[in-house]
C-alpha cells in the first residue's frame, strides 16, 4: 500500500504507524460542564464505517508528520491525504 | 581541565574506513550539526534567516543545499544545519542568536554518527538496507529513511559519494549494516 505524502510523494506504508480515526484531533475542552461524558464518548466511541474513513497516520519513518488519510475500508483505495497540521488550522486550531 | 581524548562514533581515535570492491566507506567526524525548528507564527521569518546563513535558500522538502553553511530538511519548517567542527564548534550557539526567537536552535552534534559511502555502484548497496530510492538519486536529495530498522537520513551529494546519517548510540550496528550490504552487493 503506497500513501501520497502531500510533500515528499507516494511512500511504502511500511514507513507509517496508523493511529486510528482522524476524529481523535478534536480533543474536547476539558473546562466544559460536561466534560466528563465528552470525554467519554472522545476516549471510547469510534464510528466503524465500511466505506471512506478518515484516520490519522504517522510518518515515523520520514519526516514525523501527522497526516489524514482518508481510506475506503472496504478496498483499501486511498483517496486524499492532508497534512493533519493543515486540517487543525483549517477548522481554526493550532493557529 | 581534564585532558580528555575524543573518540569517534565507533570508539576509536581516528575515523574507520573500509573499502570493499568499488566502494569507500568513511567515518565522518567533522561536522557539526544544529536542528532548526520554527515556532509557530515565525515560519517566513525563519526561512529568510536561515537563507542568509546558508547563503542560499532553504532546502525544500527531501532536500539539502547550501553555500556559506550547509542544511537539509527534516520536516515541514524544520532543517538540520551542518558545518565544519573545526570552526563551528559551538554551531547551536552561533545561529541561535541570528535566529532568536524565530525557531528553536537545538545542538545534535553528538546525537548522530555519518558515514560516507564513495564509488560506483552505490544504489546496489542501499536497496539491500532502505525503501529510499537510491538509484533515482543524482545529487541534493536529503531523506530521511529506515537503513536497516535504523532511522537514519541519506543524503546524496552525488551518485558516488552518499552520506548517512544514523543514531550515534547505534554507530556500530550501523556500520555492520553497511559493510554487510557492501560486502554483498559487490
Amino acid at each position: 500500500m503506497l500513501i501520497n505524502h502531500p510533500l515528499l510523494g507516494p511512500r511504502d506504508a511500511s514507513e507509517f504507524i496508523y493511529k486510528g480515526d482522524a476524529a481523535l484531533i478534536h480533543r474536547p475542552d476539558p473546562t466544559a460542564p460536561d466534560a466528563q461524558e465528552v470525554f467519554i464518548d472522545y476516549g471510547y466511541l469510534r464510528d466503524n464505517p465500511a466505506g471512506a474513513h478518515r484516520e490519522l497516520w504517522f510518518h515515523e519513518q520520514g519526516d514525523r508528520s501527522w497526516l489524514v488519510v482518508t481510506r475506503d475500508t472496504v478496498t483499501h483505495e486511498i483517496t486524499e491525504v492532508e497534512l493533519a497540521r493543515d486540517v487543525a488550522r483549517r477548522e481554526g486550531r493550532s493557529k | 581541565m581534564h585532558d580528555l581524548v575524543a573518540i569517534t562514533p565507533l570508539g576509536a581515535v581516528r575515523p574507520k574506513v573500509d573499502s570493499h570492491g568499488p566502494v569507500t566507506l568513511t567515518e565522518v567526524t567533522d561536522r557539526a550539526l544544529a536542528s532548526v525548528a520554527a515556532r509557530l507564527g515565525h515560519e517566513a521569518e525563519t526561512a529568510t534567516a536561515l537563507e542568509r546563513l546558508l547563503g542560499a535558500p532553504a532546502p525544500g522538502p527531501a532536500r539539502h543545499g547550501g553555500k556559506s553553511l550547509m542544511a537539509f530538511w527534516m520536516g515541514p519548517e524544520q532543517w538540520m544545519v551542518e558545518a565544519s567542527f573545526e570552526t563551528h564548534e559551538d554551531l547551536a550557539r552561533q545561529i541561535g542568536s541570528d535566529l532568536g526567537a524565530a525557531a528553536s536552535v537545538t545542538e545534535q552534534t553528538d546525537a548522530w554518527c555519518r558515514f560516507d559511502l564513495t564509488g560506483d555502484g552505490l544504489a546496489d548497496v542501499f536497496e539491500r538496507l532502505t525503501t529510499a530510492n537510491v538509484r533515482a538519486f543524482e545529487g541534493g536529495e536529503a531523506q530521511r529513511a529506515s537503513v536497516d530498522h535504523m532511522g537514519c537520513f541519506v543524503l546524496c551529494h552525488d551518485a558516488r559519494h552518499i552520506s548517512v546519517l544514523g543514531p550515534r548510540s547505534s554507530a556500530g550496528s550501523l556500520h555492520h549494516a553497511l559493510l554487510t550490504a557492501m560486502r554483498s552487493a559487490h
